[in-house]
């Protein structure tokens, strides 16, 4: 099952755990699934209907650039970070 | 040097000449202060001389009267924004901010702040119609210093920014005070107290770093054309024509199709020419003209009113076991971010500890608005000003443990597996492999004696990223493939990107002639930063490659009547049944008679880097009488990955290095009690030259990153971040100084020199 590891803002929600097992084969299922459980995660995360400005998805190693559509595998790590651009 | 097995390339890992190489050479190239354009009006901009002020009146009558003027803007003639936020490329921007920082609405919040602009006949007119724009201002006190702009009692900049916190839900501005702080971030990993409880040694220090601009030659400019049929072109110096265009049409409220961006050559960026600053206030007085407008900064408007990286205050703690493991890091970090919220401290906040594996650690972050102007993005946007802090404190632990430095980073870099502090694991990376190899250089390998004459060694991190890129490749009839992009050319990227394309086909370099074309003449690419250019672009041309060897087999397959699947495309031939066989030209010679047109796309949007790491030595000598430091040698070992052009990741290497040393020992923002830049040109702002540096020792380490096809890793950026580190670690082992201050100029070294002597 995906690990999902939480903002350390956002970890009081979930009984300040760093991260855990969350089914759902997408972001967007994902965070569904994680605001059931604990409500308010998704304020912190979404906007609208994606994420918040300034926030990435990192899945799999990998920053997405498909945000909350990005498939998520069942052995995949998900991380919220910030944007990351360059000079 | 390369640490991976040598793989068979006929293209890549040679050295042909670039493709823009006559053109640069001869002058002809052109650049956004060529243009000229029929009936072409020149503008000037009318910038506040105070830090922070209200803006009271602003009244042009006497500029609009004097005889050459054609037009004035101010920002009652930039479209309202609200409180949108826009994906802009490179980030999110807050429209509101964006735009008052193009032009001033109701106040300035830096000195050289633009609040007007003129359009003459002539730009001597145009300069002299700025000076008769009246602007009364009810002047505020600045705030200059990060410190002092996050005290409860600091003026504020911005009523509108509330502390926004990495994953937190936003704040009403109805439930809290307005802030200078616009975001905080917090990172955690593991138990930080149980990981320094284990430690034999915590070294804690604080750090200040200095504002520094990235020093391009070529000041920003932009001509725009406002057409009467509503279509706007605009001719500039950009590192990114699609992000310059929908920033354009955001900051105009205009379709984005409507919008044209023409890059022009453009001579350096590092990350600062990225937003936009002249290209809406040109295609407003061309609207209001009807006749072309060129802009164009002076070097003192660079200075003040473009976007250099922030100056920064940190506090770094780190733990270590006698026999020299780290136990855990932590980090305090605040940032400048100028006059709106953006600096780059979350990455910065990422980066401090990605050298190594680190198994408790907290890392927060602070980003602050002063008086100063909006900072931007400066190669490895975050990443120098941490390294500078983390790697004089792994050198003092060293010296302090008695161990070797270079060891040291063995024992705990970070490697394949190993988790940052801020969550994700490394994939295949080559931390280990630049360290060694500068352990077994003959640089690192050899004595340096002399009276106050010192060593050091340094390490750095960055990202590298990935986004998005498109090229079309269209064959000619003579065997050349015409190679279409949208990456602006920085640094060399028009050849590197071709070669890729010619290794794929299997033909010669020369045989592809690239061309970097305008916004509406390729697919969406990103801007040229982020070290994405050869790994994104390239990987997009690779794709473009691959699509016309599909179609070449089909052309074969046709001519000699077989299966297309009974046809193989090998090494730039065309291989058929019973020995038959074109080459790439001779098959080209056919495509008229074959069906046309062979035109091949590509383009990359998901692939991340893997990051890259560099290590290097320097070698220093310090005038004891003067403070001054001199360069005595210096050696660089990075990551590439795959070198694709050797000679342009040197230059990358080598540059970067050069700009590190400029942070090291003399670049920084001089402001005055008013907030006044007091060394806004290049004779009292110290660029390093060729005097001040020897030729840069280079070690390409080749450990190839498998998102890519032939394992290109970004190389531009990260050769900035461990170079004031290193310096600063020569410095104490020359003359026994341990320097937390950048820039370690004369006079700051020399202080610190006679304050040893006096203790």
């Amino acid at each position: 099952m995906p690990r999902v590891f939480l903002p350390p803002a956002l970890r009081s929600l979930a009984g300040g755990q760093e991260s855990l097992e969350m089914p759902g084969s997408t972001v967007r299922e994902i965070l569904a699934e994680l605001e059931r459980r604990h409500p308010g995660v998704q304020a912190g995360l979404c906007q609208g209907d994606g994420l918040r400005p300034g926030l990435a998805v990192c899945v799999g190693g990998a920053v997405s650039t498909l945000g909350l559509l990005q498939p998520v595998g069942p052995d995949d790590e998900v991380h919220f970070l910030p944007a990351i651009g360059g000079g | 040097m390369a640490t991976a097995d040598k793989r068979p390339y006929k293209v890549i890992g040679t050295r042909p000449v670039r493709h823009d190489g006559a053109d640069k050479v001869t002058g002809r190239a052109k650049y956004g202060g060529d243009m000229r354009l029929t009936g072409m009006l020149y503008g000037a901009m009318v910038r506040s001389p105070h830090a922070h002020a209200r803006i009271v009146s602003i009244d042009t009558s006497q500029a609009e009267a004097l005889p050459g003027v054609r037009a004035v803007v101010t920002s009652a003639d930039m479209p309202a924004q609200g409180d949108r936020v826009v994906e802009l490329g490179e980030g999110a921007a807050n429209m509101r901010h964006l735009t008052a920082n193009i032009l001033a609405r109701d106040k300035v919040l830096y000195r050289g702040h633009a609040v007007a602009a003129v359009a003459a006949d002539n730009v001597h007119i145009a300069e002299q119609a700025a000076r008769l724009v009246r602007v009364e201002y009810e002047v505020l006190q600045p705030v200059m210093n990060v410190l002092d702009a996050m005290r409860d009692d600091a003026p504020i900049l911005n009523d509108d920014v509330r502390t926004e916190s990495l994953g937190a839900a936003p704040q009403s501005p109805d439930q809290s005070r307005p802030t200078n702080i616009a975001k905080h971030f917090l990172f955690e990993k593991g138990d930080v107290a149980k990981g320094f409880a284990e430690a034999d040694l915590v070294i804690e220090h604080e750090f200040d770093t200095a504002m520094v601009h990235q020093g391009y030659i070529e000041p920003h400019n932009a001509t725009a054309l406002w057409n009467t049929d509503g279509r706007i072109t605009i001719w500039m110096s950009t590192q990114g024509s699609f992000t310059a265009r929908q920033q354009t049409a955001e900051l105009l409220r205009v379709p984005v199709s409507s919008v044209k961006v023409v890059p022009m050559e453009i001579g350096g960026g590092f990350g600062g020419k990225i937003s936009v600053y002249l290209p809406p206030v040109a295609a407003l007085l061309s609207r209001k003209t009807g006749r072309p407008v060129k802009l164009q900064m002076s070097r003192a408007d660079v200075f003040e009113a473009t976007g250099p990286t922030p100056g920064s205050h940190m506090r770094l703690k780190l733990g270590v076991t006698r026999d020299g493991r780290i136990t855990a890091g932590e980090a305090w970090i605040a940032f400048d971010a100028g006059a709106y919220p953006g600096s780059p401290v979350g990455m910065a906040c990422m980066c401090v500890f990605a050298c190594y594996d680190v198994p408790h650690g907290r890392v927060e972050g602070f980003d602050v608005c002063v008086n100063k102007p909006r900072t931007n993005a400066y190669r490895a946007p975050g990443s120098t000003h941490v390294a500078f802090a983390i790697e004089t404190i792994v050198d003092e632990i060293c010296e302090k443990l008695g161990l070797d430095p270079l060891e040291f980073r063995l024992k705990n870099a970070s490697r394949e597996g190993t988790r940052r502090v801020d969550g994700p694991v490394f994939p295949r990376i080559g931390m280990v492999e630049t360290v060694q190899a500068i352990r077994d250089s003959q640089h690192y390998q050899s004595p340096l004696a002399g009276p106050c004459r010192g060593r050091g060694v340094a390490s750095g991190f960055w990202f590298n990223v990935g986004m998005k890129s498109s090229v079309t490749a269209t064959v000619n009839l003579d065997g050349t493939v015409s190679l279409i992009e949208g990456s602006t050319d920085i640094g060399g990227t028009r050849t590197s990107i071709a070669m890729q394309l010619a290794e794929t086909l299997g033909i010669a370099a020369e045989d592809v002639n690239p061309t970097v074309v305008d916004t509406d003449s390729i697919g969406y690419t990103d801007v040229t930063g982020g070290s994405r250019v050869t790994f994104a672009t390239g990987i997009a041309a690779v794709e473009a490659a691959r699509d016309i060897q599909r179609q070449m087999v089909q052309r074969a397959a046709l001519l000699w009547d077989v299966d297309p699947a009974a046809v193989k495309y090998d090494d730039g031939r065309l291989l058929g049944p019973a020995g038959k066989q074109f080459t790439f030209k001779e098959l080209a010679a056919e495509i008229h008679q074959t069906g046309g047109p062979i035109i091949g796309s590509g383009t990359s949007s998901s692939a991340t880097q893997g990051g890259a790491f560099g290590t290097h030595c320097v070698d220093v000598e310090v005038d004891p009488e003067t403070g001054k430091v001199q360069i005595l040698r210096y050696t660089i070992a990075q990551d590439a990955g795959t070198a694709i052009h050797p000679s342009y990741v040197e230059g990358q290497m080598q540059g970067g290095v050069v700009q590190g040393i400029g942070w090291a020992l003399n670049e920084e923002y001089w402001y005055d009690d008013r907030g006044t830049m007091r060394n806004a040109t290049y004779l009292d702002y110290r660029l390093p030259t060729c005097y001040d540096v020897p030729m840069i020792e280079t070690m390409i380490v080749e450990v190839p990153d498998p998102q890519h096809p032939y394992g290109v890793r970004g190389v531009g950026e990260v050769p900035i971040c461990p170079p004031p580190a290193a310096i600063a670690n020569a410095i104490y082992h020359a003359v026994g100084v341990r320097m937390r201050r950048l820039p370690m100029s004369p006079p700051n070294l020399l202080s610190e020199i006679l304050q040893r002597f006096q203790d």
